[in-house]
């Protein structure tokens, strides 16, 4: 019995064990110059693991009694999870030799936080949420303030742990109440409680529920956090909190709403859908005064799980398997542009003021050229990727009969359109100023130039997206049935 | 050939491709090779197209040359052109190479000039060769990048301003447009564009938050169409746009704009809003009559008090897309016809004004009409082209411009007198800005000391002129060119809208329709 339980988190106590190992290993033998070695094993484990989870998993099953589930809507999730944790540790890495972060206790810490996301999007149950989620989170404390001598970055750490633990509370207390009013904190226990009645102590749980997982995917009204923590932290970290948590937080709360509260959708659509047109026009508006980039992707990021949520709001399989396209699309965008901003360097330091970057295309065409298409597709500006993640998002709203959300979002995306196009204007237009750093790094070039031409040139037919509508589809049958 | 209209597609996307892997260098000899190879492309696109002029068959009402391959979530990638489209991709493929030709002058980042050309003009192939809802947006969305890109790199003073502004506009429009495609996807279950054209969307009346919905679904969908054609024709009072874009574009950039981006509107209206959508455009015929003939009326006064060259040109564009407009609505078969004669002599006779700006933009650097005056003296030969142009533009009888308002007139005329009556005074108006244009321009002597050593047009200017004149003159003279083609797909598209509006119906169609039983 427990061996076949132990089969199924097979992939997480590979990383766990790793990590610990790996602790150990550098803690008594060298220490710090072991962290280059060690960011490029975790991310080749990452890899290994994502190809591993990819292509053999199969069916549903549970482990745990329930407390466990991998089943294809998991595996989606931890395959874009890890490779995104792996883009995002290689590319980093550059950046933290150069500021003296190369700690080993950075890939460790990714590690195990990924290790708390995979156990996130499987979990089955409100404890195992929890302790997924507060694995996942302990760690991403801890990285924020990497950097412990700059007052910034440990003020961004101490600022997302604050927040971070209210947040948990919230989640806790809503917790409790679903406890207390079905009985029981397993997802399966509680839908069949809750199937198409609920008892008002349970939507309050339900409320207190959402609104510490909307914490988690920084959506408005909970959003307050985000760009605080991304312009302290460091840019590799600022990234990966872009990415990989982003998709984990949405994967769990389509988990936590369709399998432990799939009866009473109609209840949490209307919160979704609210959140979401707030989070989208939020997002866009406050970001137009902003000239930090980490800033900006801060609240572009906001704008985009606004738009994630409109998937999922849609409460219709169609609606998670749009949510689950545009996450991915939205985590490849994410990582070419983080992977641009660690590349703005002048004097050895790094910028990320965009005035900085007057006139970036004509020392760099390739580069301006690759953001260009980045940026474009963030607006969702069609021929490009983002766009057709749009698309899919807004056919689900519309299917779901949110029409004025659908509305809503598009008038925000074209007030969004207005700060990615300040970006590509100082690239293009602006006056030649100071120059920045030539780029160096070869890693950093090559993964901004495959984002750039896969958001650029996947959307081709022949090509459609490399087959991730369908594995979509049959991600989101599993988890809507 | 099978897959011609592919092919005429992507040939520019290809040398785009070409130019920007291959060419290295900023040097006069890569300069040099850019503008030859971007020239190139665009001569080869036209001849290919051709090909699709001479198999085209205008009796034909259905689409040719059509080309089908699956795509994402359902969608197709389907190509195809009938009588309403085909000449438009000959007016693109025929005023690329006179664009390219006429960037000669450009001497900053001359590749990526060429190149962002390249796939405007792939692009705008596209839109209007697309069978497939999502493949025209994707289409007619995308050029805005290269436009965005044209006028804010090579603009003039005030490049930010008019190219945040034109992206900004046009964005917000199509957006709504998407929206309304996606609850088409969903109603109809496909994007297919002939199926659409067959497929009765719900135009039952109801209510929305106190609002009275005549119409149903038609006009909401219709509404989301106009607002992003409207916005792309420009339609007054949407049209705002248009004068900044055009007035710090390069020369080329206003060229395209003029010729080519502003018809996608009209073709739009064409393609969706009358067919698809039949009884919300009756609902809402009234009101685009009378903003085409505000527009009309009112941008053409505002184009007496131009200072600018170009922003006259620009203003009189919204006024001629007025005509276009009107004569889209009126439904009718001289209607139609004349709407679609009028957006391709526009493009050329409004293309070969920019360009007429352009010339002696090229040599004084501004465009403000009281620097300029008694140019006759020393450009004879380039008085003559501006003159004709400026007849056409008029519409005199002879020139191409003169069919188009003619048969957009009588058209509405039929459908609607009194908008008639207030567009005609425009033909008036019209003539009052362009002579008087022309008189500050052109007439007069020569005093400034500035331009007394202006030089006449060069031999690639006249070269560029030539094949616009014998366009203009051509179907001034022999309108059946044109007419011909379009004409039995326009009447099937006039037959259509009639059956499907005496069949369904609002309650006054149903009426009027009983009425007549």
């Amino acid at each position: 019995m427990i061996q076949a339980d132990l089969n199924i988190i097979l992939p997480e106590i590979v990383i766990a064990v790793f990590a610990m190992l790996a602790l150990l290993g550098a803690v008594y033998t060298i220490k710090d110059k072991a962290a280059g070695m060690l960011i490029w094993l975790t991310a080749a484990l990452f890899i290994a693991l994502a190809f591993w989870i990819g292509t053999t998993g199969s069916g549903t099953h549970t482990a745990f009694s329930g407390m466990f589930i991998d089943d294809g809507f998991s595996r989606f999730a931890k395959v874009m999870i890890l490779l995104s944790a792996a883009a995002v540790l290689v590319m980093g890495q550059d950046y933290m030799a150069r500021r003296g972060l190369m700690r080993f206790e950075y890939p460790i810490l990714i590690a195990l936080g990924v290790v708390g996301m995979m156990m996130m999007v499987s979990a089955g149950d409100l404890m195992s949420l929890y302790m997924g989620l507060e694995l996942q989170s302990l760690s991403l404390y801890v990285v924020a303030s990497m950097r412990r001598d700059s007052v910034r970055s440990t003020e961004a750490g101490l600022k997302y742990f604050v927040l971070g633990a209210l947040s948990s509370g919230l989640l806790l207390y809503g917790a409790s109440l679903v406890y207390g009013y079905v009985g029981t904190t397993n997802f399966a226990g509680i839908i069949e409680a809750s199937d198409g009645r609920a008892p008002l102590g349970l939507l309050l749980g339900l409320v207190f529920v959402m609104s510490g997982l909307a914490f988690k995917v920084s959506a408005v009204p909970f959003h307050m956090w985000t760009p605080d923590v991304y312009e302290g932290a460091p840019t590799p970290i600022a990234a990966f909190f872009a990415t990989a948590p982003k998709v984990a937080a949405m994967a769990l709360f389509a988990r936590t709403l369709f399998d432990a509260f799939g009866g009473i959708v109609t209840d949490w659509q209307q919160i979704l859908a609210v959140m979401s047109v707030l989070s989208i026009f939020w997002g866009s508006v406050a970001a137009i005064g902003q000239t930090d980039i980490k800033r900006l992707m801060a609240y572009s990021s906001i704008a985009h799980m606004g738009f994630a949520l409109m998937g999922l709001a849609a409460g219709t399989e169609f609606g998670v398997q749009a949510m689950l396209i545009y996450l991915a699309i939205y985590v490849t965008m994410n990582v070419g542009t983080f992977a641009f901003i660690l590349s703005m360097q002048r004097d050895g330091l790094p910028i990320t003021d965009i005035r900085s970057l007057n006139l970036y295309s004509r020392a760099n065409p390739g580069r301006a050229l690759a953001m260009l298409v980045l940026l474009f597709s963030l607006a969702g500006v069609p021929p490009l990727v983002g766009f057709f993640g749009k698309f899919y998002v807004l056919r689900a709203a519309y299917d779901g009969g949110l029409v004025w959300l659908a509305v809503l979002g598009v008038v925000g995306s074209v007030i969004g359109a207005f700060y990615y196009l300040r970006i590509v204007y100082y690239m293009y237009f602006g006056e030649e100023g100071e120059a920045l750093d030539p780029p160096g790094s070869p890693v950093l070039w090559s993964v901004i130039m495959v984002s750039a031409a896969i958001i650029g040139l996947a959307w081709l037919p022949g090509i459609n997206l490399f087959g991730i509508e369908g594995a979509a589809q049959a991600a989101a049958a599993t988890l809507v049935n | 050939m099978e897959n011609v209209l592919s092919i005429t597609t992507f040939i520019p996307l290809i040398a785009a491709a070409i130019l920007a892997i291959f060419l290295r260098g900023e040097d006069a000899a890569a300069q040099r090779n850019a503008k030859w190879v971007a020239l190139a492309a665009t001569v080869v696109t036209f001849l290919v197209s051709l090909f699709i002029l001479f198999d085209f068959d205008p009796s034909n009402t259905g689409f040719q040359f059509v080309e089908e391959r699956e795509w994402l979530l359902g969608l197709k990638y389907k190509m195809g052109v009938d009588g309403i489209s085909v000449l438009f991709v000959l007016l693109t493929t025929f005023m690329m190479p006179l664009s390219i030709a006429a960037s000669w002058g450009i001497k900053t980042r001359v590749k990526e000039y060429m190149i962002a050309f390249l796939i405007l003009e792939t692009l705008m192939l596209g839109v209007f060769m697309a069978l497939d809802l999502v493949l025209f947006y994707v289409f007619f969305e995308a050029g805005l990048i290269p436009m965005f890109l044209i006028i804010g790199i090579w603009g003039g003073k005030e490049r930010i301003y008019a190219s945040f502004k034109f992206f900004l506009y046009t964005f917000l429009g199509s957006v709504l447009m998407l929206v309304a495609m996606v609850a088409m996807f969903s109603d109809a279950g496909t994007t297919d564009i002939p199926s659409l054209m067959r497929h009765v969307f719900d135009s039952e009346t109801f209510n929305v938050l106190g609002f009275t919905i005549v119409g149903g679904v038609q006009t909401l969908l219709f509404l989301a169409f106009f607002a992003s054609f409207a916005v792309k024709m420009p339609m007054w009072p949407v049209h705002t746009w248009l004068p900044d874009a055009h007035v710090q574009a390069p020369t080329a950039g206003s060229v395209v704009l003029a010729a080519i981006l502003l018809k996608m509107g009209g073709y739009g209206f064409l393609r969706f809003s009358l067919p698809m959508f039949p009884i919300g455009a009756e609902v809402l015929t009234p009101l685009v009559l009378w903003l085409s003939a505000i527009a009309i009326v009112y941008t053409s006064l505002v184009a007496l008090a131009q200072q600018d060259m170009k922003k006259l040109i620009a203003y009189s564009s919204v006024a001629h897309m007025g005509y276009v407009t009107m004569g889209i609505f009126a439904a009718n078969q001289q209607g139609v016809d004349g709407a679609i004669f009028q957006m391709i002599s526009h493009g050329f006779i409004s293309g070969a004004l920019f360009l007429c700006v352009g010339v002696i933009y090229d040599r004084m650097h501004t465009r403000d009409i009281d620097a300029y005056g008694g140019l006759v003296n020393r450009m004879p030969s380039y008085a003559l082209i501006f003159l004709f142009f400026t007849m056409a533009n008029v519409g005199l009888p002879g020139t191409s411009g003169f069919i188009g308002e003619f048969l957009t007139l009588i058209g509405v005329f039929k459908a609607n007198t009194w908008v008639a009556a207030v567009a005609a005074t425009g033909v008036i108006l019209s003539a009052a800005y362009a002579l008087w244009l022309y008189r500050r321009v052109v007439m007069g002597d020569l005093i400034k000391e500035s331009l007394k050593s202006i030089s006449d047009m060069s031999g690639r200017e006249r070269a560029i002129f030539a094949p616009l004149v014998a366009m203009t003159l051509l179907l001034g003279v022999y309108p059946s060119l044109v007419l011909d083609i379009i004409g039995p797909s326009t009447e099937a598209l006039i037959s259509q809208y009639d059956t499907a509006l005496a069949q369904g119906g609002t309650d006054s169609a149903v009426q009027t329709a009983a009425a007549a039983n």
